[in-house]
C-alpha cells in the first residue's frame, strides 16, 4: 500500500485562487475594452494589446533572467497591468509605442522590484501611468478628439477632456450628462464610459473580488466633497454629478483603488482609503497643478496603507 | 433561522453516509485502551497484566481533578501495560486486553427498554458522570462532571446541545438523532435537571431536515427540550459560535461558556448520558462514520472504544482503496491525518474518512495578495495573514499582542485563502510558541 500522506487540517480548500481573481478582472475590464475601442478606434485595440503583451514580456524576462524563479504571467495579473495601464492613456497613435515604456515602468519598477504579485506597495498601472505622466507630458495630454463612433482611420485631431476645459476656466462646449454617462467625451481609453466602468464593477462585486466599501467612499467623498465646493461657489466649483463622471474617478473607485494588494485589509480601513482618496482627487483637481488627480491619489493612499492596516483592525468576536 | 454574525464558510457538505444505519462493529481480537483519551492528566491504571476484566469494569481511575474514569470496553484478559502510539504517533500509555467472549458487568442494564424515571438529585446525576467516565464527545472530550458542576458565584442559564454536526462527512450524530431520539432526549432532561436551567436548545443545522423533525417531534413528549434550526455555516457547532447563534451572547476571550451562563455538550454526550444514568453503562462505546468518496460503501459503526482504526478498516472496506491518499479522524476541516493506522480509537473519535489521492493534496503556495479573506472567513474576528508573517518571523510577543490564542483553528482562513497559505498551520505552531513563551515566563 502506499503511504499514507499527513497534514494539518484543514484538508479541504475552496476553489479560490489567485489565477481566478485575476481572470475575474480581466472579465470585467472587457467592457471597458469595448466602449473605449467603439470610441477610440484601431489605436485603442493597438495600445491595449501592446501594452497586455509588454507587461507580460517584461515580467516574463524578469522573472527568467533577473529573478530566475518560475513564471507566473499565467496567473493574469501582468494583463490586469497592462489592460489598466493601457485604460489610463490617451489613444493617440504616440501611445502606442509609449505604452511600452510605460508597461516597462510598471512591471518593472512598480512591481518586480519588491517581488511580483503581492509585495508590491503601489498599483503598478499607475506607477507607469504617472511615470508617463511626468516624462512625456504632452503626448499624454493630447485627447483624440470623439466626434463619431467606432473611428477606424487613425485620427491626429485632439480634442479637450471635460476636465481640461474646466480648468482653463471655460464652462462651453461641456459634454451633457448622459454623453458623460456613455463616454462619449474626451479623456483616457477606458475611463470614459461609466456604464462600461459599473457593469465591471457589478460583476467584481458580484463574484465577491471587490467589496463596496472602497468605491463608495471614494465617489460618494469626491460627490459630497465637490458638492460643498460647488455650493459655496457654483461658479468656481465643477458641479458634483461632473465631477464624478468626469476624468478617472470611476475607473480609479472601482479598478484601481480596490487592487486587493496596495489597499486596506479590513472593512474600516478600506473606508478610510476610499475618503482619502476622494479627498485627495478633488483638492489636486481644484488646486493642483493637473486637471486630474486620481492617480496621486491613489498612489498617495497605497503609501499609507501599511499605516492603515496598522490602525484599522476587523472587529474582535465578543469585542 | 438563527446563526453567528462574524465570518465562517461553506464547505462542500459530503454527508453521503447520513442513510447508512448504525451496525454493530463485531469484537475485535484485542483493544488498546489509552489512559489520556480526554482533556487533562492521563487516569491512573487500576488492573494489573492478567487480570480478568469484564465490559464495563473499571480499569482506570481519574485521580487529578482534569481526569475522567476509564472502563474496559471488552471482557477478556490483561495482556499489557504498555507504551502506544497513537493516531499521529505520539507514545502514550495503553492497557491492552486480549478479548474472551463479551461478558458485560451485571450492574450494567442491557435490556432494550427505555427508562424515562429518573429519581437522582442534580448532585448524585453529576457524580454518576464522574463514576462512568463521561466526557464530551463534540471533539474537545473535556469531562463532563466538571462542566456540569457550576463552580460557585456562577449560574447556568442556558443548556445548548450541539448538534450541528459542521463539519463535511460526518453523520454519526445525525444517524444517533435518527435511532436514538428519545434516549437523547432523556439524556438532555437529565443534564437540564443537573444544572437546573429551565430550557435546553438543541442547535441542528437545516441541511438536516429529517433529524429536525424527528428530535422536534420527540421533544414535545419532554418538558424544555426546544429545536433550534440554524443556517449552514461552518463553524456553526463551534461552541463560541453556537452560543452566539442560540442565545446571542458572546464568550469573551479567555473566558467559558459557564461565564455567559451557558453549558454546550454535543448530542453524542446526551446519548452516553443517558446510558450511564439510566443504564448504568459507562462510555465504552462510540458511533464513528466510515465515509468518503471513492469508497465502495458508506457506513455507521458502533464500535467499543480501543478498537484500531486497521480492524475498522478490515471490517468496513477490507483494505484501502489502492488510490488512497489520506485517511482522517474526524472531518475534513478540523480532523486529524492519522499517520499510524494501529492505533486504537479513543472515547472522542468521531469517524475515518478516507480521503482520495487527489484529493489529498494540498496546491502550490504563492504569494499573500492581501485579499483579506481570510480576515472575512474568520469567525473570531482575527487577522489570519497577519499571524503568519509574525510567526514565520519569528515575532511571538506581538502575535500574542493580536490575540493569536483566540483562535480556534477552525480553518475558514486555509480554506478561503486564494494563494493557497498554510495559514491554519502557521497559526498553530504560533499558538504552541506563544504557550512555551508564556510557560517560560512562569
Amino acid at each position: 500500500m502506499n503511504l499514507l500522506k499527513i497534514s494539518g487540517s484543514p484538508h479541504v480548500h475552496s476553489d479560490e485562487s489567485t489565477k481566478k481573481i485575476m481572470w475575474r478582472v480581466n472579465l470585467a475590464l472587457v467592457p471597458m475594452l469595448l466602449t473605449g475601442i467603439a470610441y477610440f478606434g484601431l489605436n485603442a485595440l493597438l495600445i491595449s494589446i501592446v501594452s497586455v503583451a509588454c507587461c507580460c514580456l517584461f515580467q516574463w524576462l524578469i522573472e527568467k533572467f533577473i529573478l530566475k524563479v518560475p513564471s507566473t504571467v499565467c496567473d493574469g495579473s501582468a494583463i490586469v497591468t497592462g489592460l489598466l495601464l493601457a485604460f489610463n492613456v490617451p489613444a493617440t497613435a504616440d501611445m502606442i509605442w509609449l505604452v511600452a515604456i510605460g508597461a516597462l515602468v510598471a512591471i518593472g519598477v512598480g512591481k518586480m522590484t519588491f517581488g511580483g504579485l503581492g509585495k508590491n506597495p503601489f498599483n503598478p498601472a499607475l506607477v507607469g501611468r504617472v511615470f508617463l505622466l511626468i516624462s512625456f507630458p504632452v503626448q499624454m495630454t493630447t485627447w483624440p478628439s470623439v466626434g463619431k463612433w467606432f473611428p477606424m482611420t487613425t485620427d491626429t485631431v485632439s480634442g479637450p477632456t471635460p476636465l481640461g476645459i474646466l480648468k482653463e476656466g471655460g464652462n462651453i462646449d461641456l459634454p451633457t450628462l448622459t454623453e458623460m454617462f456613455l463616454g462619449h467625451m474626451g479623456g483616457s481609453l477606458g475611463e470614459v464610459s461609466a456604464i462600461a466602468i459599473l457593469i465591471g464593477a457589478i460583476y467584481l462585486l458580484w463574484r465577491k473580488v471587490i467589496s463596496w466599501h472602497i468605491p463608495v467612499a471614494f465617489i460618494g467623498t469626491a460627490f459630497v466633497f465637490s458638492g460643498i465646493l460647488w455650493l459655496v461657489d457654483p461658479t468656481a466649483f465643477v458641479d458634483p454629478v461632473t465631477t464624478i463622471l468626469t476624468g478617472g474617478i470611476m475607473l480609479g473607485a472601482c479598478f484601481m483603488a480596490t487592487d486587493m494588494v496596495t489597499s486596506p485589509m479590513a472593512k474600516s480601513g478600506q473606508l478610510i482609503f476610499g475618503v482619502g482618496c476622494g479627498l485627495l482627487t478633488i483638492i489636486i483637481r481644484n488646486w493642483g497643478a493637473y486637471p486630474e488627480g486620481v492617480s496621486f491619489a491613489i498612489l498617495l493612499m497605497n503609501a499609507v496603507t501599511p499605516l492603515i492596516n496598522r490602525w484599522c483592525k476587523p472587529t474582535r468576536f465578543a469585542c | 433561522m438563527k446563526t453567528f454574525k462574524m465570518g465562517g464558510v461553506h464547505p462542500e457538505e459530503n454527508k453521503i453516509s447520513t442513510n447508512a444505519a448504525i451496525e454493530q462493529m463485531p469484537l475485535p481480537k484485542q483493544v488498546a485502551v489509552l489512559m489520556n483519551q480526554h482533556l487533562g492528566a492521563p487516569a491512573t491504571p487500576i488492573i494489573a497484566k492478567g487480570d480478568k476484566v469484564k465490559v464495563g469494569q473499571l480499569i482506570a481511575e481519574a485521580q487529578a481533578f482534569m481526569c475522567a474514569n476509564i472502563h474496559s470496553p471488552v471482557s477478556g484478559t490483561v495482556n499489557k501495560i504498555d507504551v502506544c502510539k497513537d493516531i499521529v504517533g505520539l507514545p502514550k500509555t495503553a492497557i491492552y486486553i486480549d478479548v474472551e467472549g463479551d461478558e458485560w458487568m451485571e450492574t450494567i442494564d442491557r435490556t432494550p427498554d427505555i427508562k424515562r424515571e429518573c429519581t437522582l438529585e442534580p448532585k448524585e446525576i453529576v457524580a454518576k458522570l464522574k463514576e462512568m467516565g463521561i466526557v464530551g464527545l463534540g471533539g474537545a472530550t473535556f469531562p463532563a462532571h466538571i462542566k456540569y458542576s457550576v463552580p460557585e458565584g456562577k449560574k447556568a442559564e442556558y443548556l445548548i446541545i450541539n448538534a450541528a454536526e459542521c463539519e463535511p462527512y460526518l453523520t454519526s450524530d445525525h444517524r444517533a438523532m435518527m435511532e436514538h431520539a428519545e434516549e437523547i432526549c432523556i439524556g438532555i432532561s437529565l443534564l437540564r435537571k443537573a444544572l437546573g436551567v429551565p430550557n435546553a436548545y438543541i442547535g441542528i443545522e437545516s441541511n438536516k431536515p429529517e433529524p429536525i423533525r424527528v428530535m422536534t417531534e420527540t421533544a414535545k413528549k419532554f418538558e424544555g427540550i426546544i429545536v433550534e434550526p440554524l443556517v449552514v455555516k461552518y463553524p456553526q457547532g463551534a461552541e463560541k459560535q453556537l452560543i452566539n447563534s442560540i442565545t446571542g451572547r458572546k464568550v469573551p476571550s479567555g473566558k467559558l461558556p459557564i461565564d455567559v451562563g451557558c453549558v454546550v455538550s454535543n448530542i453524542g454526550t446526551t446519548f452516553a448520558v443517558y446510558e450511564a444514568i439510566q443504564k448504568n453503562k459507562p462510555l465504552i462505546e462510540n458511533i464513528l462514520t466510515v465515509t468518503g468518496k471513492k469508497l465502495p460503501s458508506q457506513h455507521n459503526y458502533q464500535c467499543r472504544i480501543g478498537i484500531t482504526y486497521n480492524d475498522i478498516i478490515r471490517h468496513a472496506l477490507g483494505e484501502l482503496p489502492a488510490t488512497t491518499g489520506k485517511v482522517i479522524s474526524g472531518g475534513t476541516m478540523m480532523g486529524k491525518a492519522i499517520s499510524n493506522l494501529d492505533a486504537p480509537t479513543t472515547k472522542g473519535a468521531s469517524s475515518v474518512l478516507v480521503m482520495d489521492e487527489a484529493e489529498s493534496r494540498r496546491r502550490p503556495e504563492s504569494n499573500c495578495i492581501r485579499c483579506g479573506k481570510c480576515i472575512n472567513a474568520c469567525p473570531m474576528g482575527l487577522e489570519p495573514y497577519l499571524f503568519s508573517a509574525l510567526v514565520k518571523n519569528n515575532r511571538i510577543e506581538e502575535a500574542q499582542a493580536h490575540n493569536i490564542l483566540d483562535c480556534i483553528e477552525c480553518g475558514c482562513c486555509f480554506f478561503s485563502c486564494p494563494a493557497n497559505k498554510p495559514l491554519t498551520d502557521e497559526i498553530r505552531l504560533g499558538k504552541n510558541k506563544v504557550r512555551a513563551m508564556m510557560a517560560a515566563k512562569k
